[in-house]
């Protein structure tokens, strides 16, 4: 079993190591991932119904009210 | 009003540019997958050390793709919780249950054999290496899967019955959800398309390879795999076109008309294989369609129902409740302008439900319930003034069909000749007319891709979830402004993204084909 696991854990290792251009590739990976979560979901895309009630019958009462006045 | 108007507009198009760009990389990276499992096991079984070399440097060419687009559907789900959050808590579970499944199976599946499938040349066994390539391609397509279920299901929602207490839609039946008849040809539709996209990727890059007279071997090697893939991809394409057709009669009859640009149906409806539709057009008045057109006789009857003696109702047949059986026969049912009072009725119920709650009044809440019940099915429709609101944009959907049909029909000729020329007339692979065909062919694959959802989901407007929903309800009580400034931060970041796969792809190509590929290591 632990032969096996550090098969499976050398085959991550020796892969990342001889990366060429999956270097640049995982590089825009993480640039991708830290402007979607780090930027664009904490400061333009709220929850709009988690951030502005406490629990979801206040969400099921708002969202309620909206599709009976619009 | 007007706001409310913006915020519509701005969150159809950041969605609609959010997906289309999204789904420029999806169909690449089903229908490779599954050419790099092809590729392999023809080096398996044949043991040629050759097709190893080709196998590797079309998957460089799949990691390149799959890393450009992994991820960029995570911003649909940021959208959902900011611009649609009536919707998302409308649809509840049902939309959220695809989607964690697809979620797992892609982190689990993709994430396990991609890594085998990169990393494990000369590492593990020839046969286990394989097979992570399979399960890879069907793990991509598995993920598909379950978005296309919440898609259809949107487009033809079942299984589920709606709780006013917690106002939103419960699933009450997971597998009517999973195996809706909408869902199954999407997804099949969706996947097979996919591997006509991949199949023109490859002829096209080998195409270029042999204007550049690098690795002709390969490159002749590569255009059999794909021309072959690519032209049973289109059959399959075809005929889960057909089907998709079927279901588009018999659930979404509006989209089927605004496809056509079919304002009066017929018995035996011709099917227009060119036209010029009259934008002047409106629901109910006596103007042309069309300017000018170039019909198939009884096309339309055979696509919708397969008899061409058979009533395709039109968009003011619908409107005045002109509809059809399962059987294909019309039937007087329910017109939008009924349709419409009675999703007031079911709104003007659902308020005095929650007045009743509030007042502890049980009886009036059973009554409500009632009144909600008896008119759910039109809910959507409350939302309209008249009965035009109900029509979806039709020369955006009458113009992608005949697109997505002709650059279709235009790539399954282009696999034929490809096929002929490669066991037949092999010398004609050495003009260059012919390998700038195949290389102009790569944006027509991807605008017939792109059409197809242009035709599927402004078709299907104005709706978010069929006759229940429609977009003006969906949205969040938002301003305009904030969805129009992340709109804007959108189209530059997706922009980029594209413009780096793009110019990636375009070196990697250059400098691996100066070496010989089927040497690759």
């Amino acid at each position: 079993m632990k032969g096996l696991i550090r098969r499976v854990i050398d085959l991550y290792v020796e892969g990342f190591r001889s990366m060429t251009i999956g270097r640049s590739l995982w590089a825009l990976i993480i640039i991708k991932l830290f402007i979607m979560f780090a930027i664009l979901k904490l400061f333009f895309f709220p929850n709009m119904l988690n951030d502005k009630y406490d629990n979801d019958a206040d969400r099921a009462n708002a969202v309620a009210t909206e599709l009976i006045r619009r | 009003m007007n706001d409310l108007l913006g915020v519509v507009d701005w969150s159809r198009a950041q969605f609609a540019l959010t997906a289309m760009y999204h789904w420029l990389f999806v169909p690449l990276t089903i229908g490779l997958s599954l050419m790099l499992a092809i590729m392999e096991t023809i080096y398996v079984r044949t043991g040629k050390e050759s097709w190893k070399g080709i196998t590797k440097f079309w998957m460089t060419l799949f990691g390149i793709n799959f890393a450009c687009g992994v991820a960029t559907g995570i911003i649909l789900e940021f959208e959902f919780g900011t611009n649609w959050s009536n919707y998302s808590w409308f649809v509840g579970d049902i939309f959220g249950a695809p989607l964690a499944i697809e979620g797992l199976l892609a982190f689990f599946m993709e994430a396990t054999f991609v890594a085998v499938m990169f990393f494990g040349w000369n590492k593990v066994s020839k046969r286990f290496h394989l097979a992570s390539t399979w399960l890879t391609a069907v793990g991509v397509s598995l993920s598909a899967l379950w978005i296309l279920v919440a898609n259809a299901w949107m487009q033809n929602p079942v299984g589920m019955a709606f709780d006013p207490d917690r106002m939103r839609n419960v699933m009450d039946n997971f597998w009517e959800v999973a195996f809706n008849s909408v869902a199954m040809n999407k997804f099949f539709h969706a996947v097979f398309s996919g591997w006509v996209l991949a199949g023109v990727f490859v002829i096209g890059i080998s195409s270029w390879l042999l204007w550049r007279k690098r690795n002709v071997d390969a490159a002749v090697k590569s255009i059999k795999v794909g021309s072959w893939f690519g032209l049973i991809g289109m059959l399959l394409t075809l005929y889960t076109g057909d089907g998709s057709a079927v279901e588009v009669a018999r659930v979404q009859p509006m989209k089927l008309a605004a496809m056509e640009g079919l304002y009066d149906g017929k018995v035996g409806q011709e099917l227009i294989a060119f036209g010029i539709y009259n934008n002047e057009k409106k629901p109910g008045d006596d103007r042309d369609a069309m300017h000018f057109e170039i019909s198939l006789p009884y096309g339309l009857s055979v696509l919708a129902n397969h008899d061409p003696d058979s009533f395709v109702p039109g968009i003011n047949d619908l409107i005045n409740g002109i509809a059809l059986t399962a059987d294909g026969d019309t039937i007087d049912t329910v017109s939008y302008a009924e349709r419409i009072e009675q999703g007031k009725s079911a709104r003007a119920a659902l308020a005095r439900y929650g007045e009743a709650r509030a007042a502890g009044d049980s009886t009036a809440m059973e009554m409500a319930l009632a009144d909600i019940r008896a008119d759910y099915k039109y809910f959507g429709y409350g939302f309209f003034d008249s009965v035009e609101e109900a029509v979806p944009p039709v020369a955006m959907t009458f113009y992608a069909f005949r697109i997505m049909v002709m650059a279709g029909g235009y790539l399954m000729l282009l696999f034929v000749v490809l096929i002929i020329v490669c066991y037949k007339k092999i010398k004609v692979l050495e003009r260059p007319w012919l390998h700038w065909v195949g290389i102009l062919s790569i944006p027509i694959v991807w605008i017939c891709s792109q059409a197809g959802w242009v035709v599927a989901e402004v078709g299907r407007q104005p709706w978010v979830i069929q006759d229940l929903m429609p977009t003006r309800a969906a949205v969040s009580a938002i301003q305009s402004s904030s969805v129009e400034l992340t709109f804007w931060i959108f189209a530059v970041l997706f922009t980029l993204m594209l413009a780096a796969e793009i110019s990636i792809m375009l070196r990697y190509i250059s400098k691996a084909s100066k070496n010989n590929i089927e040497q690759h290591d």
